[in-house]
């Protein structure tokens, strides 16, 4: 018995000694995941930019994460600890950590918080999110090109802004090829739920979908259509190993050049709150390789992303309609990012109401 | 040879109060073992996940905040499951609790007095005791199984949590995102000390003294502990089932409508579409690791709570995944009903064809 206690203060003492020596010169970086990390998805891709800064950065840095942290109270805890254990910058990559992201910063003042997709910024408090809507017109293009039915489903999460901005970014997409172009959307309230996300992908394709996207993060729906010969695209990440005949593309989040620039600001000591929006043209937003369609129609979704790229081409130039048919946008007018992350309607062409 | 179950004539009373200590030690060896296979030194991991969270000022109030929703809910079900009643359903009472009472600041949103404060929580309390009444109705008119009908409201409950928030409730600054708006002053639980502790700590310690006096000293314990145990011999003491049956049920919804409305006018502020990770699911494993006793369950409350930060700690300390937190849940829960199968029973080793045959 005396041994066990011996055994047990020894390796506490060891704790604590560690816990010294190890956290007085490097950069602790905390991360919060809503997800688990193997969710091959959103929550994934943002671990594989945690160890971009590790890979970049090396022995100037260490990072910690919390994997699946419900949005809510917990959060705060979650974030709070990362804080109290000497973290100098800490991501938190959900929209619903923001209120609890500002709560910890206002205790934290020098520790530096970026928070993903929120619009809540304040003076150690940066925002942070990627056009993904550049990528879904490319999608849209290629969906209404591949589809013989004429007719998509959507696997949807959220009705927040940025979800129907991507939504109507792939019907406009698709509408410059097929004007008739139908899509269907379910709503599966929910980020990542792989059995409603793979219910919702079966609906949609009895109901004559054989092309299936998704705003949700789970690879279930990719792997139904492939499943039910039907055609879909991955989300977040390249999901090609999980539905090799099936992937025509993947919008990929590649977060790793944002963080390691971060994280190389915390530093050298200019790192200040801002609100970053990158997309194709700053390598945030990438799309994985085109496949599984014809040379044409591969060739015109990279002319597409090109010129997305270089800026001469902006998804959602006027004249754009709302689905009741009233003018949004003037003709040749691009909208503007204020307007565009507020969207709550949809565009002429989506099938359905939207939540409200 | 065949493993048979015999019931035992006497149950040993010292057993039943040892289990779930049994049970937790079980767990731990079990659990150092894990840690072990995993490559890690098992005395660090124990330590971090089950005394760390108990080291500071801050995670102790943290554990509070987590553990107070646990023992309201816990308490009640408690009560519940002692008269053999089964309310599966204290999430959906939570959840129908947290919107009666988040009605005031979402539609008086300016109102400020310490009544809108009163006002929320019993409120909250009374939207808890509706929504259990739901399936106590159910059972008693037309002979629904409660465990189903219970269950299947936490669903219409979240979901009409889900349509306010992002319809009629939702926060008209809120750019379009799903939450109502954010309370303030008098609509927030006041705190107590530093942290995030509010008075909800107190309303669950209160609740567990009035329902230990209540189930131990009072008529209305006696009748849902004899109810319980056989509603025959409670009807020829002139016991009601029905009455039990509906007393239990809005007991159990009000305490876990109390605790939703201490959630989101606590930790949360607001309303969001989700408000708790699963308390009133949690909050059964609660119930029965506190032996169906108020007092039990507030010790009980407190060892979740623990392996809860104790796996949120172990994630960030030493890199674990989030499920040992779950895997350790699960652990005590199998061991503690493990235990309890064999002080109710005795193993006997019998002969096992021929019995089969002779049977």
């Amino acid at each position: 018995m005396k041994k066990l206690i011996g055994s047990i203060a020894l390796s506490l003492a060891m704790i604590f000694a560690a816990g010294a020596a190890s956290a007085a010169d490097k950069l602790k970086i905390g991360f919060i995941y809503v997800g688990p990390i193997g969710d091959h998805g959103w929550s994934y891709q943002h671990d594989q930019g945690r160890l971009a800064i590790e890979k970049e950065l090396g022995d100037k840095v260490e990072t910690v994460f919390v994997e699946k942290v419900a949005e809510g109270p917990d959060a705060e805890r979650a974030i709070e600890r990362l804080a109290r254990q000497g973290a100098g910058l800490i991501f938190t990559t959900s929209f619903g950590f923001m209120n609890p992201t500002l709560k910890v910063a206002k205790r934290f003042p020098k520790v530096k918080f970026e928070h993903a997709t929120g619009f809540k910024r304040s003076k150690n408090v940066a925002t942070y999110n990627a056009r993904f809507y550049e990528g879904r017109y490319i999608i849209g293009q290629i969906a209404a090109k591949m589809s013989k039915s004429g007719v998509a489903g959507y696997i949807a999460s959220f009705p927040i802004p940025e979800v129907v901005m991507g939504i109507n970014s792939f019907i406009l997409g698709a509408q410059t090829i097929n004007p008739n172009f139908k899509l269907k959307v379910i709503w599966v309230n929910s980020w990542f739920d792989p059995g409603k996300e793979a219910d919702a992908a079966k609906v949609l394709i009895g109901q004559g979908a054989d092309i299936v996207t998704q705003h949700t993060d789970s690879t279930a729906p990719l792997q139904i259509a492939a499943d039910k010969g039907a055609l879909g695209f991955g989300q977040a990440s390249d999901m090609i190993k999980f539905a090799p005949k099936a992937q025509l593309t993947s919008i990929v989040d590649n977060w790793a050049p944002y963080y390691v620039r971060r994280t190389k600001a915390v530093l050298d000591g200019s790192w200040k709150s801002s609100n970053a929006w990158d997309g194709l043209a700053q390598g945030t937003v990438e799309m994985a390789a085109y496949t599984n369609m014809p040379s044409d129609v591969a060739a015109m979704a990279k002319k597409t992303q090109a010129m997305i790229t270089s800026g001469k081409l902006h998804p959602f130039t006027g004249p754009l309609y709302k689905q009741d048919g009233s003018l949004a946008l003037a003709d040749g007018k691009v909208m503007d990012d204020g307007t565009l992350s507020g969207m709550n309607w949809y565009v002429k062409g989506v099938d359905g109401d939207l939540p409200k | 040879m065949m493993i048979v179950l015999e019931k035992r004539s006497e149950q040993s009373k010292a057993m039943t109060f040892l289990s779930p200590v049994l049970a937790i030690g079980l767990t731990v060896v079990i659990g150092g073992f894990i840690f072990t296979g995993l490559g890690l030194d098992p005395f660090k991991a124990l330590y971090i996940y089950f005394i760390e969270p108990m080291t500071s000022i801050w995670s102790v109030e943290e554990l509070i905040v987590k553990a107070a929703p646990l023992i309201l809910i816990g308490a009640g079900l408690a009560v519940c499951y002692t008269a053999n009643v089964w309310n599966i359903g204290a999430e959906g009472q939570l959840t129908i609790g947290a919107l009666f009472g988040a009605a005031i600041p979402v539609y008086f949103t300016a109102w400020q007095s310490p009544l809108v404060l009163v006002l929320m929580l019993v409120l909250g309390a009374v939207g808890g005791a509706l929504f259990g009444a739901i399936p106590a109705l159910l059972k008693n008119r037309f002979g629904a199984n409660e465990i189903l009908t219970s269950l299947m409201l936490v669903y219409v409950a979240q979901l009409l949590l889900d349509w306010l928030v992002r319809g009629p409730w939702r926060d008209p600054q809120g750019f379009n995102f799903p939450q109502s708006v954010p309370f303030e002053g008098w609509q927030l639980l006041p705190l107590l000390g530093e942290g995030r502790v509010h008075i909800g700590a107190i309303l669950a310690v209160v609740a567990v003294i009035i329902l230990w006096i209540m189930m131990g000293r009072s008529l209305r314990g006696f009748e849902i502990r004899v109810i319980g145990r056989s509603p025959r011999a409670g009807a020829f003491a002139g016991f009601g089932q029905k009455r039990v049956v509906w007393f239990c049920f809005m007991l159990s919804g009000a305490l876990a409508g109390l605790a939703g409305i201490c959630e989101v006018a606590g930790p949360s502020g607001q309303l969001q579409p989700t408000i708790s990770p699963g308390y009133g699911f949690t909050a059964i494993i609660v119930a029965f690791l506190g032996r169906l006793n108020p007092i039990g369950v507030l010790f009980a409350g407190i060892l979740l709570a623990i392996s809860y930060l104790g796996g949120e700690a172990a994630q960030v300390e030493l890199g674990i995944s989030d499920k040992t937190a779950q895997v350790f849940q699960g652990m005590l829960l199998f061991f503690i009903l493990a235990c309890d199968t064999l002080i109710h029973y005795r193993i006997k080793f019998a002969p096992g064809a021929g019995a089969a045959k002779e049977a």
